[in-house]
């Protein structure tokens, strides 16, 4: 049972640059934000895990290999068992995806270029706890920066992820139309993030929580943490 | 006893490698022609510490499996080696040491 603001776990990495942004989001938002360390294997009893974006351990290896085995991640990952809701955002997203929470790969940007700027999102599902406040077909305004962004997966693996419904965010342009020119990495079917089977883990490239403050441009974000700290509240109350 | 592996993981084939593309591309400057196929992956070298050369392999394959290589982006190819380190080659008799 929740009582007060629902408590938001940001797990930083040696290499996570985003960590203080999420937090501050949440707590922008109306929650409560709890830092928590990759090395300590303690959830302290938060009711959802951010996994922020940046360069775990410096990229070594591939984009969120070591960090998919941290001490923290076998928490985190019965966390996600027990139905707990897991947020990835870039670095994040790589590292659940890295870690089998998650299906699919992020390799370097079909362009080889490292892209900044803001993206409009199809939302593809309200079910799961960062779209509930949302309705599929709904745009959001939200930044990308990263240079190794391009989603991938096997050929069975992208037809699964189709078929089951589990793309969350897919690229598009203002009006919502998902086409080429609206992918800025070259993403399989340009999707910007996916989902697990049950619902509950979300990864995505773009920077919600870069997006939550009207002074810095768009808000997009905003609707993505409102959902987060709602789906606590609708948890604590059944 | 000590075997030793070396570990080589390369993207799956239709995966871009920029990297393999940039140095094919750079290679008529230098007076190569006719080269192609150029792939730039990883290397990673382990010594194991194993009872057999087989329980040692398995533990290096488990490795590249888990951890040295994605399956969804690259394939990987386990070798034994008895060859040292690069740098590590035992000095020639009578050489004198830098």
């Amino acid at each position: 049972m929740t009582i007060g603001a629902p408590r938001i776990g940001v797990v930083t990495f040696p290499g996570s640059l985003d960590d203080r942004d999420a937090l501050r989001a949440v707590e922008t938002m109306g929650g409560e934000g709890v830092a928590l360390w990759h090395a300590e294997p303690d959830l302290r009893g938060v009711d959802a895990v951010i996994l922020p974006g940046g360069f775990s351990y410096g990229d070594y290896l591939r984009c969120g290999a070591i960090a998919g085995h941290a001490a923290i991640l076998d928490e985190v990952r019965s966390f996600a068992e027990r139905g707990g809701p897991v947020l990835g955002i870039c670095n994040g997203f790589q590292i659940l995806c890295e870690a089998g929470l998650l299906p699919g790969a992020l390799i370097r940007n079909a362009s080889l270029r490292f892209i900044c700027r803001d993206v409009f999102l199809r939302v593809e599902t309200s079910q799961t706890p960062v779209t509930r406040e949302l309705i599929a077909g709904e745009i959001v305004e939200i930044p990308v920066k990263h240079g190794e962004g391009q989603y991938v997966a096997t050929a069975e693996q992208l037809q699964q992820i189709e078929a089951r419904g589990l793309v969350v965010f897919r690229y598009a342009d203002a009006s919502g139309q998902v086409n080429d020119a609206a992918n800025p990495n070259g993403s399989l079917d340009n999707i910007a993030g996916v989902r697990n089977d049950a619902g509950n883990v979300v990864g995505l490239m773009p920077h919600p929580e870069h997006a939550v403050d009207p002074d810095l441009g768009p808000t997009g974000g905003q609707a993505l943490f409102a959902s987060l700290l709602e789906s606590v509240l609708a948890g604590a109350r059944t | 006893m000590t075997f030793t592996f070396e570990v080589l993981v390369t993207l799956k084939p239709g995966l871009a490698d920029p990297q393999g593309k940039a140095v094919e591309a750079s290679l008529p400057a230098l007076g190569f022609s006719g080269i192609s196929g150029v792939q730039v992956g990883r290397h990673v070298r382990l010594d194991v510490d194993a009872p057999s050369q087989v329980e040692a392999r398995e533990q290096v394959e488990e490795i590249a499996l888990r951890l040295l290589s994605n399956p969804v982006i690259e394939d990987f190819r386990v070798l034994e080696t008895a060859e040292p380190a690069l740098g590590n080659e035992p000095a020639p008799p009578g050489a004198a040491r830098r």
